[in-house]
């Protein structure tokens, strides 16, 4: 067969031998293996637990697809409550009509993924809908992982004198994607970023323990998660400008379109506030893994503005960051 | 550093700066009638360094916000037809029409909207959708008329029959003239806007300086353009000699650009058109030219542009005029926020009062 | 109102030309520029189409003005 059939998703035969020849194949391990109704796991001390789903238009795109992305997105979130990501389910709403050989690449891209990460896929389920009523493919995925640290980093502990930093260039995900888009065509030598946090946030709490806060800025981007974190530690955020790194040509797209970077979504980007005395520690640890190469210092927390995120321009003045109303839409004024 | 990087060369805008701190002696109203250099002004920081005696009026934000609720209405209408596909810039999808309908909620209840960068490349969705008629929504000021102008005549070139434009094209000069007309408005100087003018060139805001003794510089959009319009300004309102100045020579012509204005005039013509929050301005937009009905939106059977009430407790038109700050308008950051923007400053990411939400610390 | 970007010309080909910013490309309609762009020049970009060409002997000479105006040294 060459296209996804309702029959896969009734629970008969049809499913039975759809779900061995690809699920098992790719993604396959000893827990999935009992096709038990559940997964049987043990897990000792505190855990963090993570779920979303994931919609993304193309499927495919510059730099992965929705399969890596589906494990990426889920894996760092877990990550950053400073646990070690270890088992993964998966469900998939599949449209009647997908083309088997793309959801081939994609189950293969999540077993990749996931032996990448070191998670193991230990529950599934898969559902077909009617041509129309899903657009092709959507994945949830949930996680789970073990906390490795006490106090866990956590988006409250933000405190006044902290320094922040990020792990790389800022809004790849979000121009790749965009340069994807009909109506949009124009060529960028850039690819999203997604990719697994899990080991990264393991070395870095093995050699600086004490970080305080760590978040990926995915949607919203880099803006929004500040604004996030100000208002949860109910602290200031004054960022440089300056500092913030941005591959040029995300920059260059952004003018175009008239968008911000950073409010562009990223996929293997993190966010890391801590202590100043330990800034300089995290920041060797970051930049020695590829992942993490690009990490610099931003900006600090501050008492002033509780709540909201002021941003330091090259000129000196000062200005707010805020979050945005909706999506970022491209704009000619 | 090239030549164009130095623009925003901290040093040198730092000196710049300085020197205005030290020649702003007497109080100045500036009004930028550009969204863009409404956020350049914000964004970079430079609002919260200007010298005291310096207040900045934001305008009228961009062409866009200022689309009436009639005209809204009238694209909402055309979107809800089941052969129409809605092509457009991505600003206009929040711009609410009555009953705070947009873009956005007919997508919601079913309609086919495309979001496009270029005026060309909704042609490329007219080509792919040959069963449909696909409604360009042509909104902007001289700088965006002629790229939709060339547009059509590509259009007629290509033969493609299920392509139009609904012209709501708004022209910057007659609004400039409306707002000095009101003997209330409070605005000591204009920057004026660089890229409608590497369209039109100068002398269209020849009044400015003749009638109203306004002094007026265009400049660009870097930090290092809007200090030195901003310098250029002390120094006019000191010899008492206003004046039109250009300042942004490295792409404005004083003569502007003839070939684009060409463009415009074969497919456009000047008509009295409808602001929001303004009101009816004579001879500020633009509608297609009977040679190329064939292309006009508004021609097709059923189209009207439908009354819309007045918009209720807006004052956008004082905020334009100068006469007031926008956090002191009633609606505000209450009824009048992005969520749910009521009048033009509000409704465009550039608008005043949006800038002013978005970028302002101390509120 | 008019976001209008800089764009490097890197190819011309009667009325389109491929212009780049940062690495980015774009193919842009040159029906409306008054004066035919060359390779190497800068465009301001709006909407798809070359508006006007970007004068760069015009904007060293404007910097320096201003450097030479604020006694500062020249870059």
């Amino acid at each position: 067969m060459d296209k996804v059939l309702l029959d896969y998703g009734s629970g008969g035969r049809a499913s039975h031998r759809f779900v061995a020849d690809l699920f098992f194949k790719h993604l396959g391990n000893d827990i999935l293996a009992r096709m038990d109704d559940a997964a049987v796991l043990s897990l000792t001390g505190p855990v963090a637990m993570s779920t979303d789903s994931f919609v993304v238009d193309p499927i495919f795109f510059p730099g992965g697809d929705i399969g890596s992305l589906a494990v990426h997105g889920t894996v760092n979130d877990v990550a950053m409550m400073g646990a070690r990501p270890l088992y993964l389910t998966c469900g998939f709403i599949l449209e009647e009509g997908l083309p088997m050989d793309d959801l081939a690449r994609i189950v293969a891209s999540m077993g990749e993924a996931a032996r990448a990460a070191r998670v193991r896929i230990v529950a599934g389920d898969t559902k077909v809908v009617p041509r129309g009523a899903a657009d092709k493919i959507f994945i949830n995925t949930t996680g789970i992982g073990e906390i490795m640290v006490d106090p866990a980093p956590s988006g409250h502990r933000a405190a006044v004198g902290d320094v922040v930093l990020v792990s790389g260039n800022m809004g790849d995900h979000g121009l790749a994607i965009l340069s994807t888009r009909a109506g949009l065509s124009f060529d960028a030598p850039v690819v999203s970023d997604s990719a697994s946090l899990g080991g990264l946030v393991g070395k870095l709490l093995a050699a600086v323990p004490g970080v305080h806060v760590l978040r990926d800025p995915t949607r919203g981007g880099l803006a929004t998660t500040l604004n996030e974190i100000a208002g949860q530690s109910n602290v200031g955020i004054e960022i440089n400008e300056a500092d913030i790194p941005v591959d040029p040509a995300v920059a260059g797209g952004c003018s175009i379109l008239g968008l911000d970077p950073l409010y562009l979504a990223n996929e293997g980007k993190f966010l890391c506030i801590l202590p100043e005395p330990q800034a300089q520690a995290a920041l060797a640890v970051l930049r020695a893994d590829p992942l993490g190469s690009g990490a610099v210092a931003i900006g600090r927390v501050t008492a002033e503005h509780a709540g909201k995120v002021a941003m330091v321009t090259p000129l000196g003045g000062k200005r707010l960051l805020g979050m945005l109303e909706g999506e970022q839409l491209p704009r000619i004024c | 550093m090239n030549s164009f990087d130095a623009f925003k060369d901290p040093k040198l805008c730092r000196a710049l700066l300085d020197r205005l701190l030290a020649e702003a002696d007497q109080p100045l109203r500036f009004m930028e009638v550009c969204g863009t250099h409404t956020v350049s002004i914000f964004q970079s920081g430079l609002r919260s360094l200007l010298p005291a005696t310096i207040t900045h009026v934001t305008g009228p934000g961009c062409p866009v916000c200022v689309t009436h609720e009639s005209e809204v209405a009238c694209f909402l209408e055309l979107a809800k037809r089941d052969d129409v596909i809605i092509a457009t810039f991505g600003d206009l999808m929040r711009v609410p029409g009555p009953k705070g309908k947009s873009l956005k909620t007919a997508q919601a209840d079913g309609a086919r909207v495309e979001i496009v960068y270029s005026p060309i490349d909704a042609l490329a969705v007219a080509a792919a959708n040959p069963g449909r008629t696909v409604v360009f929504l042509g909104v902007g000021f001289e700088t965006t008329a002629p790229a939709v102008a060339a547009t059509i005549r590509l259009a007629r070139e290509q033969n493609l029959k299920n392509f139009r434009v609904l012209c709501f094209h708004k022209l910057v000069p007659p609004a400039l003239e409306a707002l000095l007309a009101d003997p209330e408005t409070n605005i000591d100087a204009f920057i004026l806007p660089g890229h409608v003018s590497a369209i039109i060139g100068a002398a269209p805001y020849a009044f400015l300086a003749d009638r109203y003794h306004v002094p007026s510089v265009i400049t660009g959009f870097e930090p290092l353009d809007i200090l030195s319009a901003l310098l250029e300004i002390v120094a006019m309102r000191k010899s008492g000699q206003p004046a039109v100045v250009n300042a942004y020579t490295r792409v404005v012509a004083d003569s502007g650009n003839p070939v684009a204005r060409a463009v415009m005039d074969e497919v456009f013509v000047p008509v009295d058109a409808l602001w929001r929050g303004l009101g009816l301005l004579p001879g500020s937009g633009l509608v297609i030219r009977e040679a190329f009905a064939d292309f006009d939106a508004m021609r097709l059977p059923g189209v009207t542009l439908p009354d819309a009430p007045p918009l209720a407790g807006c004052r956008c038109g004082e905020v334009l005029k100068g006469k007031m700050a926008p956090n002191e308008c009633p609606l505000f950051d209450k009824a009048c926020t992005p969520a749910t923007p009521v009048g033009p400053c509000m409704v465009s990411t550039e608008g005043g009062c949006a800038a002013f939400y978005k970028y302002k610390l101390d509120l | 109102m008019c976001l209008a970007v800089p764009m490097e010309v890197i190819a011309i080909n009667d009325k389109i030309a491929d212009v780049e910013i940062g690495g980015v490309t774009r193919q842009v309609r040159l029906d409306l520029i008054d004066a035919a762009p060359a390779l190497g020049d800068f465009v301001i970009v709006h909407a798809g189409f070359a508006i006007r060409r970007m004068d760069r002997d015009d904007a060293m000479e404007t910097i320096k003005l201003f450097q030479e105006g604020l006694g500062l040294e020249l870059i």
